[in-house]
């Protein structure tokens, strides 16, 4: 396997967990919610895949678990935001100091002990095909799982009628709500999807790219997902380009760290965080891009007036 | 069963003032059921949390060093958010304050007299004033998300910090450890009352802080301009007030507020940097901004509640035992209680489904 080939392997596992939270992250701002508790419910997902691949023996327990547990935990930020329409921005912040502190607590047992690695899948033949041949063919599930994952979104988002009344109860929920459509429910099923992907993303942290238990471990990933939405303006084959873009960015960082080059491995670990605000810069400098993506009730309350 | 929200014809006065209390209750019954979840006794542990470290003068000048941090922190956030400004980045600017405030001590140790803690603390200021300035330019500027770029500078603050104290401010004479040279006696905020206990000079920095900020808010032009552009831009554009400079404004007060607790801390209570300086003041005072109701005065209330988490969650480890990690996990909670009690203030809330719609609001909030 070439220096070449090593590399992009590892971009890929860089961006996938991006990748799927990010796509979650969509759909719910598709739908009007601003749920800024990724990284919590990340950080839960990640923790619950680590705990129970670990006493269970099998990874794809662990992913199943990670995928309820982060969907239950968005639940707890949908009951608030949707029933009680309490501030989406405080809840989402609070979901994710929930996160945090609850996956600290579960996850103190299970610190350095060793994880259980999810293998790749290769597919025969063509996993031998030179250069791309590992990495289209030879990944493990979870990669296969985000591709999927995109196709599906897109689809769902743009060719198919219930996606269509999503986008419409995102964009205007008193006029959806006119028109028979239930706003709340189509809402809670968003950011219950939402919270499956965040879920998928942590376990995808703990079972493959580190296949331990690190308290904290998401390390602002959740962020940079919701950075990512919002770098795509809200378009699902953008999250992917942007996903990848910030696997290079990290990867980068990374084999420059082992190089040294004399460069600090601060400065080099900080790059992640400050290409997010550069690309948020970028795009947000850009009104006009933005103003046509942004769905026009993202973040606003809605209680129906019977 | 369904829940349905009824606006109330305006806010309901008694429940402003009692949703932070039913909150707290709350998150003590859900802080009953963990304890007991963990297999520990709830009332043991729970007195262990909240009763014990009131009992002594010296944890109490302990309560009152975890407070400081938190409320001088909140205070600040309180203008941010009550003008719609997120900032989320307290932790950054708490630590960029702090590295700032620490120049004079660690690169001019020979400078010492009376003149240094007060340079110090000025500096700590702007420290994190002009760290705070970034995502607010942007915001002003380029209309950038002002929460994912102020929460991104937390983490590049923490590992600038990292690399200085590790690095070009490692303490000379320090064995390779990271941190810097000890502060010398010049540069250490002095004790309130050392006769009884380590509380610095920090804590009357929050509360001269939070009665400012409370007649800013209360009793001045100011303060009623940072209210209307949170409630309603486009009436505050009409009255000739401008959004980028309120954006200006709230991030460099809350910038320099949480630099001024980033310095207190290091020169009151640790007397170094350290490559770790807050076990996440910053976010924490998140939680007490909002259990405060966003009022400077509720905030010092909120500030001595959360800070005694801090000292409970100690308290609790060392004599039964119970992980501190549980302490965030109890923030946490509170957070949501707060959020949840909240719309009780302006809705009445109605089951509907049974029998009759019982306006039993207290019974509610079981998020």
């Amino acid at each position: 396997m070439g220096m070449l080939e090593a590399i992009l392997l590892t971009i890929a596992t860089a961006a996938t967990p991006l990748l799927i939270a990010a796509m979650g992250e969509l759909v719910v701002e598709r739908s009007g919610v601003l749920n800024l508790g990724v990284e919590g419910m990340m950080v839960m997902g990640a923790v619950t895949a680590f705990a129970v691949a670990f006493t269970s023996g099998s990874p794809w327990l662990g992913l199943i678990a990670a995928v309820v547990v982060g969907a239950l935990f968005s639940l707890l930020f949908g009951f608030l935001t949707l029933t009680l329409v309490t501030n989406q921005v405080a809840t989402g912040l609070a979901l994710t100091l929930l996160g945090l502190g609850l996956s600290g607590m579960i996850g103190e047992g299970f610190v350095g002990l060793p994880g259980v690695k999810m293998t790749p899948i290769y597919i025969p033949v063509l996993s031998e095909l030179p250069l791309v041949g590992r990495l289209i063919f030879g990944q493990d599930p979870i990669f296969y799982i985000s591709l999927l994952l995109v196709v599906a979104v897109s689809w769902f988002l743009f060719r198919t009628r219930a996606g269509l009344t999503l986008r419409s109860v995102g964009d205007n929920h008193n006029s959806a709500h006119a028109l028979g459509i239930h706003v709340i429910a189509i809402r809670y099923a968003a950011v219950m999807f939402g919270g499956a992907c965040a879920g998928l993303a942590g376990a995808y942290l703990s079972l493959v790219y580190v296949p331990q238990w690190v308290e904290g471990m998401t390390a602002g990933r959740g962020w940079i997902a919701l950075a990512l939405v919002v770098f795509a303006s809200w378009r699902p084959l953008r999250v992917v380009a942007g996903a990848y873009l910030f696997g290079a960015v990290t990867i980068g960082q990374l084999h420059a760290q082992a190089l040294g080059f004399g460069i600090p491995s601060q400065l080099l670990s900080s790059l992640p965080y400050l290409a997010t605000i550069l690309v948020l810069v970028l795009i947000s400098r850009n009104r006009r891009l933005t103003m046509v993506n942004t769905p026009a009730s993202l973040g606003r309350p809605f209680v129906p007036d019977r | 069963m369904r829940i349905e929200l009824v606006r109330r014809p305006q806010r309901s006065a008694l429940f402003s003032a009692v949703s932070p209390l039913i909150a707290l209750v709350l998150t003590l019954v859900a802080g009953a059921l963990l304890f007991a979840l963990l297999g520990k006794n709830p009332g043991e542990a729970l007195y262990y949390y909240f009763i014990d470290p009131l009992r002594e003068t010296w944890s109490l000048h302990e309560l009152a060093i975890k407070a400081t941090p938190l409320i001088l922190i909140a205070v600040g956030l309180s203008i941010c958010y009550q003008s719609n400004n997120w900032n989320i980045g307290a932790e950054g600017q708490f630590v960029i304050g702090a590295i700032v405030g620490s120049i004079l001590p660690v690169m001019f140790p020979e400078f010492q007299n009376w003149l240094v803690l007060p340079l110090m603390m000025l500096m700590g200021m702007a420290g994190g004033a002009a760290y705070a300035a970034i995502p607010a330019y942007l915001k002003a500027r380029f209309n950038t998300n002002e929460i994912l770029t102020s929460l991104m500078l937390v983490y590049v603050a923490q590992l600038f910090l990292d690399w200085l104290v590790r690095g070009p401010w490692r303490n000379p004479a320090g064995f390779n450890f990271p941190e810097t040279r000890r502060f010398h006696e010049y540069a250490v905020l002095p004790e309130i009352w050392a006769a009884s206990g380590r509380a610095h000079w920090g804590f009357i920095f929050a509360l001269v802080a939070a009665i400012l900020l409370w007649f800013m808010l209360s009793r001045t032009l100011a303060g009623f301009e940072v209210k209307v552009m949170g409630q309603s831009p486009r009436a505050g554009r009409f009255a000739g007030f401008s959004s980028a400079r309120m954006v200006f404004f709230a991030f460099l007060v809350s910038g320099a507020l949480a630099g001024l607790a980033g310095v207190s801390e290091v020169s009151g209570a640790i007397g170094q940097l350290r490559p770790t300086i807050s076990p996440g003041y910053g976010f924490t005072a998140i939680i007490v901004a909002f259990l405060g109701r966003l009022n400077p005065l509720g905030i010092v209330a909120a500030g001595l509640v959360l800070a005694l988490t801090y000292l409970g969650g100690e308290a609790a480890q060392i004599s039964i035992g119970v992980s501190d990690k549980v302490i965030r996990a109890f923030q946490g909670l509170i957070l949501f209680f707060v959020l949840a009690c909240d719309t009780l203030i302006l809705y009445r809330i109605r089951f509907i489904g049974r029998k009759a719609p019982a306006s039993s609001e207290a019974s509610h909030g079981h998020a």
